[in-house]
């Protein structure tokens, strides 16, 4: 790792003083003058041992006090502080007995250890994957390079890539939370320097490569993440997550899904479907949504939701077998909801 | 990062090593001393609400490691782990992908199961931490290290320190434990030499000798 100072925030205010730059677009402008935040640090400290980070300063958020609650109301719904650990969300009884789903994609988010580490701010502003973004051999379009290696048809390794929106960079959302969060209509509540806030819709948080290639979700230098809000489940709502990763004992996903529908009897009124690993962000299959909605909730209506999702599907060379796992995961998805 | 002793220099500051002191005081574990190698060492507890900046250069900070406090001399990327094994000669943590992705470096901070090499030495501040090196109570083994020699539960060894502070900590979490909850308790430790079966059944013999 390169020699970086370490400034300890002792607030928002006095954090968002210190910053100059969010992580992508240091990785994107390589200036080595950049002071970035840090909160579980996992994601900051693998950029910078890549070498492919070589900040100035890193500030730590990971102790500003006001940021580690999870509160829930009946009435508001579920607020997150962005310092909150992946294992204080996992454990948690209230998240469990009122979204399922995203207290399952939790469970199957990384390993014990680094869930004692990571917070929920890191996970869903963290960085995709892609092999050739993090290694330093290869300038990918995301680094400021004119070439997206995963893309080509022959030399292109992209098994774990995009198979949905994947006309510029082939990369997905590394945060298999976020399909969770999304699929519950999740908000992030974002503070800038001038005291500002603004709450943004999860739907709205992820900027897709085709749009802004330097940048993976909206934050820019001078904001940080204060919570994340979801609203209340409303009474006859269920939710279901599925993960298909390569190993049994954990791993990153290859394709998972999260059903939230609102139900009368076996009729599904209203549904919420995301899918994570399918496109460079979270992507809501608004195809299996109104292929479900209004229909009885049963394996032919399933079947069908999922083929519609999967209609729009466009494989690269080496990642074809995610269509037939996606239409299963999604099938399965929906049928556990019942 | 080619070079895992990177991040100051680790003899910079050490007077008497953990090593050295623990074989001349004639101690194998030592309960609650206080080296006070370095009187300028920063209490790190009084320098957190501060905001303040530290480094790049090295620095002496105050560390609680298996219940001794320690002055060490570390720059922020100084990574835990490297603390531990290069400048208090605490070996027993093993650096294997340096990446979060095997678990060989887990430590207890607080009490919790962390990889010690993703995280900046910077980041303990008055947290204590647990290593191998502290399982192990008055010279006797835990019953989890006693278990993983009788099952045979070690072969390369790289990993086994990592599934040692897994296992300990599903047991003083959970006192009736089944198959299920030890794998999941290991999910993220990875062993090349495939001793996960030999590792399930010691843990479950060791949870029927503690309870
Ligand atoms: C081996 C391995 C397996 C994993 N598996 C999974 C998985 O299956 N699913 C999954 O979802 N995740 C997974 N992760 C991700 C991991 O659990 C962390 O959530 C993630 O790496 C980052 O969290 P962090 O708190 O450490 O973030 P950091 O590293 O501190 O930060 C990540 C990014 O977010 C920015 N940031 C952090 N906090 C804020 C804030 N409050 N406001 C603005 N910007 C902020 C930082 O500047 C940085 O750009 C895995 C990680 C590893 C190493
Ligand atoms: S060495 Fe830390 S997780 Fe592998
Ligand atoms: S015993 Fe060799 S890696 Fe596990």
């Amino acid at each position: 790792m390169n020699k970086f100072s370490w400034y300890e925030a002792k607030s928002v205010e006095d954090a968002l003083q210190q910053v100059n730059s969010t992580v992508s677009e240091e990785l994107y402008q390589h200036t080595n003058k950049a002071t970035v935040f840090k909160s579980g640090g996992i994601d900051v400290f693998d950029w910078v041992k890549e070498g492919l980070l070589q900040p100035e300063k890193i500030v730590n958020i990971r102790n500003i006090p006001g940021l580690d609650k999870i509160s829930y109301d009946q009435k508001k719904g579920l607020s997150i502080g962005s310092n909150v650990t992946l294992e204080e969300i996992a454990s948690n009884p209230e998240i469990k007995n009122n979204y399922l789903a995203l207290h399952q994609a939790v469970n199957h988010a990384s390993t014990p250890q680094l869930r004692n580490i990571s917070t929920l701010g890191g996970n869903i502003a963290q960085h995709n994957r892609c092999w050739y973004f993090r290694s330093v051999d290869h300038q990918c379009r995301r680094k400021g390079g004119d070439r997206c290696f995963a893309r080509h048809s022959e030399t292109g390794e992209n098994e774990n890539h995009a198979i949905i929106d994947n006309s510029s960079c082939v990369s997905v959302h590394a945060s298999s939370i976020s399909t969770a969060l999304m699929a519950f209509n999740a908000s992030v509540v974002i503070i800038n320097s001038e005291g500002e806030k603004k709450i943004v819709s999860m739907d709205d948080f992820f900027v897709s490569p085709a749009k802004d290639i330097g940048m993976e979700n909206i934050l820019t230098a001078k904001e940080l993440i204060t919570e994340i809000i979801l609203p209340a489940p409303s009474k006859n709502s269920r939710s279901a997550y599925i993960k298909e990763v390569a190993r049994e004992s954990y791993d990153w996903s290859l394709a998972d899904v999260a059903v939230v529908v609102e139900v009368s009897g076996n009729t599904c009124r209203k549904a919420s479907i995301v899918l994570g690993a399918a496109a460079p962000v979270p992507y809501r299959s608004l195809e299996a949504q109104q292929a479900i909605e209004n229909k009885i909730i049963n394996n032919d209506n399933a079947v069908a939701a999922a083929k519609a999702a999967m209609a729009i599907a466009k494989p690269l060379a080496k990642n074809g077998y995610k269509v037939p796992m996606f239409t299963s995961i999604i099938e399965q998805a929906i049928l556990q909801t019942t | 990062m080619e070079d895992k002793n990177q991040g100051s220099d680790p003899k910079k500051t050490k007077s008497i090593t953990r090593r050295s002191f623990l074989r001349g005081a004639g101690l194998s574990t030592a309960g609650s001393v206080l080296l006070t190698t370095n009187t300028f060492a920063l209490d790190y507890k009084e320098q957190l609400a501060a905001g303040k900046e530290f480094g790049p250069e090295a620095m002496t900070i105050k560390m609680k490691v298996n219940g001794i406090t320690e002055s060490l001399s570390v720059e922020p990327r100084t990574t835990l782990a490297s603390a531990l094994r290069d400048h208090l000669e605490l070996t027993g943590t093993k650096i294997v992908c340096d990446r979060g992705s095997c678990s060989a470096c887990t430590v207890y901070l607080d009490g919790k199961p962390v990889n010690s090499c993703m995280m900046s030495v910077f980041d303990v501040g008055d947290k204590e931490i647990t290593t191998i090196e502290g399982i192990a109570q008055n010279g006797k083994l835990h019953p989890v290290q006693e278990a993983f020699i009788e099952h045979d539960a070690t072969q390369c060894g790289y990993c086994t320190p990592g599934m040692v502070m897994s296992c300990v900590h599903l047991l003083d979490t959970n006192t009736d434990i089944n198959l299920e909850d030890v794998k999941k308790a290991t999910r993220g430790n990875l062993c090349r030499c495939g001793t996960h079966p030999h590792v399930f059944k010691a843990t479950l013999s060791a949870s029927k000798k503690t309870t």
